[in-house]
């Protein structure tokens, strides 16, 4: 997923070989991680689809079933892995994750500490902020969890600048080896405020941190252990609203053409010969936001450590 | 625990200012925001008077200063953090859980404070620091007592931000410029929040070693903000479409050294598309036609692209009454001394024969003043195949257009309209809520993933 190597730039036009991770997407809310193996096969409600016909077709390919189903064969990237990831705990989404990383001024190189790991969704995008010189230390302590992330990890090929360790955040802190050299320190736990004072012992002098609490009541009792030590304590919340494009033809209406003032002024010259004769029958896009959206996600806090000196 | 990196050599992640540096400037709270760079001889202009800004060199980024009164004048000095009390948030044991007092005796009058402005200058011949002409006011001000502890707090900052003004020291990085730039001329970077840039950048999987094609008409803000997250990796490609390139002024701000200016390039599109009649070339074929080669004129570019950033560095104008001012941009000698590397050269023969084999490895678009369809349709063939694209726009319209074609041309998958929303929380003991000023609007996000069409060309 990452180009870790500068000689082996990121480039998509390379084709799909054995053991690569492909996203299979059926559609946009249907997509499935697949490691790319000669003899299996990826079976949906479209048919079954063989691995063999994958191989040295680019990325990006629409691929058949035995049954003339399709789906496109996407490379993987942070996004797409964030909506494909096997949940094991709740995870974060490309909006706080987003916001997050530009917050807390994550840049190649940072050195960064997280926990908990959780499901490793934030942790794949951390890891290709600091790419390919930085690293990305997370702690959880459930062993399993950290297992699992460890092998997504592997899988994605994020691995390299990431480690993964299996550690009690709240109750002991972050390690003391790494005091005062991260860059950023995120924290998704249920108590946040145990692990401020540790966290600003990591801290280097103005740098950041930011917790990600979903209820007001951490918020609060966070906030107040921030002031010791923390400036610039800022609270939010980010959402995401969805739209929805539709073409609607008022051929009906008007007749042919429609009174040219409805047509948008932009785009309504000579397209290239492929496109479609519905262009002289008027139609408008419309535009409306979905009518479902997540109300909340959780409360985004970031802060500052004081510079002392 | 292995491999503790630290890469604290490159200027972008340096923590501590030095000569020549770029920083902001956040002048009582955020009341005014300056962008400046740090030389011998550059001053902020505060009040009625300019400050030189020598004190603010080899001091953290994070440092606060303040205007102190001494015996050559006055002059920004560093404050210690355990010093300053006043601030509303900062204030940890600030309890106003249990207020007994409130406002119905308050007399909004002139009389409440007793002592005038010949007094207060003769405090400071006496050499008074500014906290304690604030205290003097306090315990001249006949009402001060009877306001409520918050009002209380109200009226110190006040007069702090009259009689001891502070200026902090901030680094300019992607969230910081462009909050600033919103805050104070959104205008100039197309309306774009902050979290807005910040999907833009995640939604493209922007990342080191990448090929990024960026159309940046936010005043180079994408620009840098894309370098930035390279880390001097990869190229990002800022490209134009019309005769000259799109000013990149903010990429300025940024302190990117040498390794990072020059990951970023300019091409115009002609020039990507001029030899591409190679029958046998894999991508965009109808490119090549679509594009009038009379427009191949990108060779006098970079002279165009110099003239104007010198343009911007010899006005030396220094503070206007408000809001955020560029200043201090170092005369032709301090440039010499400090070496500020140049961003936005043109792209070397090699480099574009690199994309036109690879293809880019994503696409932003930031272009309010282009049409959004025919700009994405142009520059698609450019991208590898399954590359991330991510366009802006303030309005909704051009990106459902442009939503619709790309899907009816089957062009893309994954296609999807977004509109970011923020919202800040006041949080504080028994007084939180969400913030009484919010942005409303911070831009449209049109984002998706190139297919492999052999259809579609
Ligand atoms: C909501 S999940 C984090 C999800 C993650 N941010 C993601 O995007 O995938 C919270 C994690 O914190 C871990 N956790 C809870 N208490 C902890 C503690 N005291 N020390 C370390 N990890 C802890 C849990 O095991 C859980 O995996």
């Amino acid at each position: 997923m990452l180009a870790l190597d500068p000689s082996k730039k990121l480039s998509f036009n390379k084709t799909i070989a054995d053991g690569d991770l492909v996203i299979v997407y059926e559609r946009h809310d249907t997509m499935k991680a697949v490691n790319v193996s000669e003899g299996s096969v990826f079976q949906n409600r479209f048919g079954v689809f063989k691995h063999s016909d994958w191989v040295g077709r680019p990325f990006g390919s629409k691929v058949y079933s035995n049954k003339s189903g399709y789906v496109y064969l996407l490379a993987p990237s942070p996004e797409l892995w964030t909506l494909v990831l096997s949940h094991r705990t709740q995870i974060l989404y490309i909006t706080d994750i987003s916001f997050v990383i530009m917050y807390l001024e994550i840049v190649p190189g940072c050195l960064v500490l997280e926990s908990g790991t959780g499901s490793g969704s934030l942790t794949t995008s951390l890891a290709r902020a600091v790419a390919p010189t930085g690293h990305v230390y997370t702690f959880d302590f459930h062993e399993q969890r950290a297992a699992s992330a460890r092998e997504d990890f592997e899988r994605t090929g994020v691995s390299s600048v990431v480690t993964v360790g299996v550690r009690d955040i709240q109750g002991k802190g972050f390690p003391d080896e790494l005091c005062g050299m991260a860059d950023a320190v995120f924290l998704d736990l249920p108590q946040p405020w145990l692990v401020i004072v540790s966290a600003a012992k990591m801290l280097k002098p103005d740098a950041t941190l930011c917790s990600f609490s979903p209820c007001i009541e951490q918020v609060q009792r966070s906030c107040e252990a921030l002031r010791m030590n923390f400036t610039d304590i800022r609270t939010f919340d980010v959402l995401l609203r969805a739209y929805e494009v539709r073409e609607v033809k008022n051929d009906s209406m008007q007749g042919h053409g429609g009174s040219p003032s409805q047509q948008p002024p932009c785009k309504r010259r000579q397209t290239s010969e492929g496109s479609n004769k519905q262009e002289s029958i008027s139609s408008t896009i419309m535009a409306r936001p979905s009518a479902e959206a997540k109300g909340h996600t959780g409360y985004l806090t970031f802060a500052r450590l004081k510079c002392s000196e | 625990m292995s491999g503790n990196q630290s890469n604290v050599d490159s200027v972008q992640s340096r923590r501590v200012t030095w000569e020549g540096c770029s920083v902001l400037l956040d002048i009582n709270d955020g009341d005014r925001l300056v962008f400046s760079r740090l030389t011998e001889n550059s001053t902020l202009k505060i009040g009625k008077k300019n400050y030189s800004l020598r004190p603010l060199i080899g001091c953290p980024f994070g440092s606060l200063f303040q205007v102190e009164y001494g015996a050559e004048g006055s002059k920004l000095s560093r404050l210690l953090r355990s010093a300053e009390v006043s601030n509303i948030e900062d204030n940890g044991d600030y309890q106003p859980v249990e207020e007994h007092r409130d406002n119905r005796e308050l007399v909004d009058n002139n009389k409440a404070q007793s002592l005038s402005g010949e007094d207060i200058e003769e405090l400071r011949r006496q050499g008074a620091t500014g906290d304690e002409i604030i205290e003097a006011l306090i315990a001249n001000s006949a009402t001060f007592e009877k306001k409520t502890a918050f009002s209380q707090e109200k009226y110190r900052l006040k007069k702090q931000k009259k009689y001891a003004p502070r200026v902090l020291l901030r680094r300019p990085v992607a969230r910081s410029i462009c909050e600033t730039y919103f805050t104070k001329y959104p205008a100039r970077i197309g309306f774009m929040r902050v979290d807005t840039l910040s999907l833009l950048l995640s939604m493209a999987n922007v990342a080191a070693n990448s090929d990024i094609l960026v159309v940046d008409m936010v005043g180079g803000l994408l620009t840098g903000a894309v370098a930035e997250r390279m880390g001097g990796s990869g190229y990002v490609c800022n490209m134009y479409l019309e005769s000259s390139p799109y000013p990149m002024d903010i990429v300025r701000m940024f302190n990117f050294g040498d390794e990072i200016c020059k990951r970023i390039v300019r091409t115009s599109l002609s020039d990507l598309c001029s030899v591409q009649n190679d029958p046998s070339e894999q991508m965009g074929h109808d490119v090549s036609i679509q594009n009038d080669p009379s427009e191949q004129m990108g060779h006098d570019v970079s002279a165009t692209a110099n003239s104007s950033n010198e343009q911007m560095c010899s006005h030396e104008t220094l503070t206007e009454p408000s809001g955020m001012e560029e200043i201090a941009l170092p005369s032709e000698n301090e440039v010499s001394k400090c070496k500020i590397p140049k961003a936005g050269d043109k792209a070397s023969q090699e480099t574009i024969d690199l994309w036109k084999a690879n293809g880019f490895s994503s696409l932003i678009v930031a272009a309010p003043e282009l049409d959004t369809w025919n700009t994405v349709k142009d520059l698609m063939p450019h991208l590898s195949h399954s590359a991330p694209f991510a366009i802006y726009h303030q309005y909704l319209q051009p990106l459902a257009t442009c939503m619709h074609r790309l899907q009816s041309e089957k062009m893309a998958v994954g296609l999807q309209i977004s509109e970011p929303w923020l919202r800040e929380y006041q949080v504080l003991p028994s007084r939180t809520h969400p913030c009484m000023q919010m942005s409303a609007f911070g831009g449209y996000i049109l984002s998706g993933v190139k297919i492999c069409n052999p259809e579609s060309a």
